[in-house]
């Protein structure tokens, strides 16, 4: 233990212009250090979250494979943005096939149990046949909740329509097993089904009349000549 | 050289901060659902522990008595801010998982007792030396609680299959409660009595006294 106080006396030490002087040194040297480190590792953290993005849509388009580029898988998707009803202009992601849009994917955000979750839904090309869906920022309960991250659960969505025959949003997640042979329905997850509710009200709210529905369906007509 | 053998290896088992102190609680409920985001808080929370001790260590004599709390709180929070950064930078994926509890390191009352503590009166070396001790005393717990509950609830060790799930066909049923927080406390109380029953000094030891414990826990 090396006590070298006496360098500076105790009383210097807590007189006013000292305590302001390390207060402001301190200050100084910190704010550079953290405004250095902000500033040089923007670039790299700007690109994580963007690739992250691009992972997820190329991961609900069932485009992504672990390992592959990511950067050259996107050149392949095409951002375009749609007038929802209430006037805001929404984006969505097409994957084209030659001049066809083969599947269009679809930002969805809304309330789980706990926390507004995002994510993203991709639709088949007939605006009615799901073709995945996967949330890449929610907070829901550790162990239960958050299940939605499970890709047995996520698989599921594969294959399901949106709308009934009367053209309403039919899709839900239910309370425990979904029916076998149901078109709409997607298993419960056990202990989470506040946010199985959540889930399957806004997701029939962003295709309903007031999200992409109208926009689906349109896409529907399109590519079914 | 023995004294600074013993600071460093002493916060391991006996003046661990977490099983002895019972200090650094909530982070090690926090973040142990999986090894690796808990890998990485043990990096976080090291590398902040023995760098901002030695900073603090270094000024130490200049340090107003009146205004030394606040200047460790700025010292440290730099430390965690470019701890935090980086760790977006360069471990984005994991980054997420841990959210928020990077950024509560500052209030971890492990780094700040240890400054307060320690590095106000000891070299810059030697409180270097303790705040990486210290950091990894709180790695070993944290890392043993992680390895518990990521096992035993999701039957997989950083990501990799373990024990087959009765889900996926195999024969393990995945526990519950592992994911939750209060299997941590269950484990960590465990700790505890092991580590007491071991070392039967640190349930009754004479010299242990009352007011050399921080309980000031912040969160």
């Amino acid at each position: 233990m090396s006590d070298d106080a006496s360098t500076t006396p105790k009383r210097s030490r807590d007189s006013i212009s000292n305590t302001l002087i390390v207060a402001i040194g301190v200050s100084f040297v910190c704010s550079i250090i953290v405004a250095s480190a902000a500033i040089l590792l923007k670039p790299r953290q700007l690109q994580n979250a963007e690739e992250f993005r691009q992972r997820i849509i190329l991961d609900v388009a069932g485009l992504y494979e672990p390992g592959a580029d990511i950067a050259a898988l996107y050149a392949s998707i095409e951002e375009r943005t749609t007038q929802l009803a209430s006037g805001v202009e929404a984006p969505v992601y097409l994957v084209l096939d030659g001049t066809r849009t083969e599947q269009v994917i679809l930002p969805i955000q809304g309330a789980g149990l706990w926390s507004t979750m995002y994510g993203y839904l991709s639709v088949e090309n007939d605006g009615n046949t799901v073709r995945g869906l996967r949330f890449y920022s929610h907070a829901e309960t550790p162990g239960l909740g958050d299940q939605v991250d499970k890709p047995a659960w996520r698989e599921q969505w594969q294959g399901k329509k949106l709308y009934g025959p009367d053209g309403e949003p039919q899709i839900e997640v239910v309370k425990g097993p979904a029916p076998e042979d149901s078109d709409y329905q997607i298993d419960g997850l056990a202990g989470a089904t506040l946010t199985g509710r959540g889930v399957s009200v806004f997701v029939r709210h962003w295709v309903g009349e007031e999200g992409y529905g109208p926009y689906l369906k349109t896409l529907a007509e399109e590519e079914s000549h | 050289m023995n004294g600074a053998r013993k600071v460093l290896i002493d916060p391991l088992v006996d003046n661990n901060p977490v099983t002895l102190q019972v200090l650094g609680i909530c982070s090690a409920l926090a973040v142990t659902t999986s090894l690796l985001p808990a890998l990485l808080m043990c990096l976080a929370l090291t590398s902040v522990a023995a760098l901002s001790t030695a900073a603090i260590s270094s000024i130490r004599n200049h340090i107003p008595n009146n205004i030394r709390i606040i200047v460790h709180m700025t010292i440290i929070a730099s430390f965690v801010i470019v701890v935090d950064q980086m760790l977006r930078a360069y471990a984005f994926e994991t980054s997420k998982q841990l959210s928020v509890f990077v950024g509560l390191i500052i209030t971890n009352c492990i780094v700040l007792g240890r400054a307060e503590a320690f590095a106000m009166k000891n070299g810059v070396g030697l409180s270097f030396l303790d705040g990486l001790g210290n950091g990894l005393g709180y790695s070993a717990i944290l890392i043993a609680v992680a390895t518990v509950r990521e096992l035993f609830g999701a039957g997989t060790l950083l990501g990799y299959r373990i024990l087959p799930l009765v889900s996926d066909g195999g024969w393990y049923e995945a526990n519950g409660l592992m994911p939750l927080p209060p299997s941590a406390f269950f484990i960590i109380g465990l700790l505890i009595w092991g580590i007491r029953t071991w070392k039967q000094a640190q349930a009754e030891r004479a010299d242990y006294r009352i007011h050399e414990v921080h309980r000031t826990e912040v969160l």
